[in-house]
């Protein structure tokens, strides 16, 4: 089973502060992590690996420093690792970034799977992954929790899966080559092994341009993105209100009070 | 390409190496100089006071925006219900299409759906596009996208709107990339520029750390999702008058490789978190699985959805599903209580929308305190068995 992986390197939310005097994003020392929804899709990868055999290619857009991402997904076991860097993709949107994907998948020419995270923890969009099974025309199910099953039905493979949703989960059945986005309790992620990480310091990266991918300069950038930021600001962070003191029936008695005059 | 310094002008105050949100910008003899890791999100842009940045900016309109006319809302319905997101998208609709001086309107798709379209035009809907297939019961990737993707063609809205649901955020993406056009995730403001008439959607990024607006200028329709329960639902008007236009299922392609199997409920106790007006929420501080009896029965005496931080999930005090925060669902409820929480930035993210926010924990210094309307420190083993047996009361 060929199984690829995209996965995105995000600076880790948690450092993102803004400063009080200049109200401006605080990005001093800031570390670059695998997007957190990536690392399952990852593990995921690995363990169809494990059950099929076959190959895990991890693929990531980005500038060259993202290679540290890949490097990491390499000592966690996974094949082979493919940057697609060129000045050329910058500004790109999420409909430019799920174009430069599908077209950097086509070189790879091979998968039976492709497995993103749900969304990056940077941008939030969750529209990277349809995106790039639209661009490829493979069929989609998002915010899998579990591939139950597989099996074989008219010559082709089928994945029996647990899409979650708001009220449950969906059963699906889905023929490959397919691309799948998964959520957290799809699995948990391995931690990297000493062999592994000692492999991914040599492993070679591949490393492709827009041009070594045949990407249509129309379609990536900045002309290749129909949306524009015009505004960044940071919203007004919320205010602490008041502490209630006193006895449990008392502050009771406050709290039900503050409700019933807050809620209409 | 993309990002230009003026040197002339460029002063070297660093404004805007403090504005890059991905440390991008350089000093090299006291002039800024863009870094190869610029992803062009202008952010420095704006943060110039010397107008010594500019951004390229796309070549001329690729479309007549004449050709596209009305602001579209998606209607979403689950077992032939429609969903309440559809009636905020419609409440915001309204407002952007009276801007425009447009048409609002609604897609309905599902199997026997019609009779539903009149609860759609008292909502304030012009028009609703009705396609009527047993194919298109429930929702279905490939079919839905199917059908949305020609209608867009065929009738050419200029705003095309979704919830942010698990139903819009998958099916949405794939049109807008059908379509060649810009789409905007989880919006939790929309607006139109008066002056060129464009949509101004405005969203948070870096878990709500920083908000953005985006527009697509170039392209249509614009399109985005929305952050359910963050706009207020549109009024019933039975007297409101508007048009059902149907149309033959046969117009469309309906096969789906995908085949849905089952749908299978997991509302163990009260309400759907996302649908929640109310939510309690327990963290590390609980202690057990078995001490989330206390967070559920606080829950029920108030009607309310049970949630939890990620370290409750993480120690298998409640299943995933009800993991509020970053890596688990976001949520804005009127009131939200945080018992035994500590308040992670990571969780902060998930609920810090809410319109109230009461946080219960023993730690008078739990950052979860900077952001509660109303706090409490204390004993939540105290504290609770108190407010269940006021709340019942009520």
């Amino acid at each position: 089973m060929d199984i690829i992986v995209c996965i995105k390197q995000v600076p880790d939310t948690t450092d993102v502060r803004i400063n009080p005097d200049t109200n401006t994003l605080v990005r001093d020392g800031v570390a670059s992590i695998i997007n957190p929804f990536d690392m399952y899709a990852i593990e995921e990868g690995l363990r169809l690996k494990e059950r099929f055999g076959g190959k895990v290619t991890v693929i990531t857009m980005g500038p060259p420093q993202s290679e540290a991402a890949l490097r990491e997904a390499l000592s966690l076991g996974v094949d082979q690792a493919v940057l697609l860097s060129d000045r050329a993709f910058a500004g790109s949107d999420t409909l430019a970034t799920s174009y430069a994907l599908a077209a950097g998948i086509k070189k790879i020419g091979v998968y039976d799977v492709i497995i993103c995270g749900k969304q990056a923890i940077d941008g939030d969009t969750a529209q990277v992954g349809p995106g790039i099974s639209v661009w490829l025309d493979i069929p989609q199910v998002t915010f899998v929790k579990k591939i139950e099953e597989t099996k074989q039905e008219k010559g082709k493979n089928i994945f029996r899966l647990e899409r979650m949703v708001e009220e449950g989960y969906e059963v699906i059945e889905v023929p490959l080559p397919c691309l799948i986005t998964v959520v957290k309790e799809i699995n948990e992620p391995r931690m990297p092994s000493l062999k592994g990480m000692m492999r991914s310091k040599k492993a070679e990266i591949i490393k492709w341009t827009a041009e070594n991918i045949n990407a249509d300069e129309k379609n990536i950038g900045l002309d290749g993105s129909p949306t524009q930021v015009v505004r960044i600001f940071t919203p007004s962070p919320r205010k602490g209100g008041q502490i209630l003191h006193g006895e449990p029936d008392e502050v009771a008695d406050k709290l039900a009070e503050f409700l019933k005059e807050n809620i209409n | 390409m993309g990002l230009e310094i003026i040197q002339d002008k460029c002063v070297g105050c660093r404004l805007c190496l403090k504005s890059c949100p991905y440390d991008a910008l350089e000093m090299v003899n006291s002039i800024a100089v863009v870094k190869d890791n610029c992803i062009l999100c202008g952010a420095c842009v704006d943060s110039c006071k010397f107008e010594a940045i500019i951004l390229r900016k796309h070549e001329d309109l690729s479309v007549s925006e004449d050709a596209f006319e009305d602001v579209w809302v998606f209607a979403e319905q689950k077992k032939g219900v429609i969903q309440s997101v559809t009636y905020e998208l419609l409440g915001e609709g309204k407002k952007l299409a009276q801007k425009r001086r447009q048409n609002l309107a609604a897609v309905l798709l599902g199997d026997k759906i019609k009779k539903e379209a009149k609860k759609l035009i008292e909502r304030g809907a012009d028009k609703v596009y009705v396609v009527e297939s047993p194919a298109l019961k429930d929702y279905q990737a490939q079919i839905y996208s199917n059908v949305l993707t020609k209608l867009v063609r065929d009738y050419k809205p200029e705003i095309v709107l979704t919830g942010a649901t698990s139903i819009g955020r998958s099916l949405i993406p794939r049109v807008a990339v059908e379509l060649k056009t810009g789409l905007t995730a989880d919006c939790t403001g929309l607006d139109i520029d008066e002056e060129k008439g464009m949509l101004l959607q405005t969203r948070p990024a870096f878990g709500g750390n920083i908000m953005a607006t985006i527009i697509c200028p170039h392209r249509r329709p614009q399109m985005a999702t929305v952050r359910h329960k963050v706009m207020k639902e549109a009024e019933v008007d039975t007297k409101y008058k508007g048009q059902i236009i149907e149309i033959n299922p046969k117009d469309f392609s309906l096969n789906s490789d995908t085949r849905l199997i089952d749908m299978v409920e997991e509302l163990e106790e009260t309400v759907n978190l996302t649908e929640a007006d109310i939510i309690v929420s327990g963290g590390r501080g609980v202690g057990s699985g078995d001490n989330f009896k206390i967070i559920e029965e606080l829950a029920k005496s108030m009607g309310a959805a049970v949630g939890a931080s990620r370290a409750a999930v993480d120690s298998g005090f409640k299943p995933y599903s009800h993991q509020v925060g970053q890596t688990g669902k976001t949520v804005c409820p009127k009131v939200y209580f945080a018992c035994g929480i500590s308040g992670q930035i990571q969780h902060l993210v998930g609920m810090q929308s809410s319109d109230i926010i009461v946080a219960i924990n023993k730690d008078p210094d739990a950052p979860i305190f900077k952001v509660a309307t109303y706090g409490i420190v204390g004993d939540l083993f105290k504290v609770i068995p108190a407010l269940i047996k006021r709340f019942q009361k009520k």
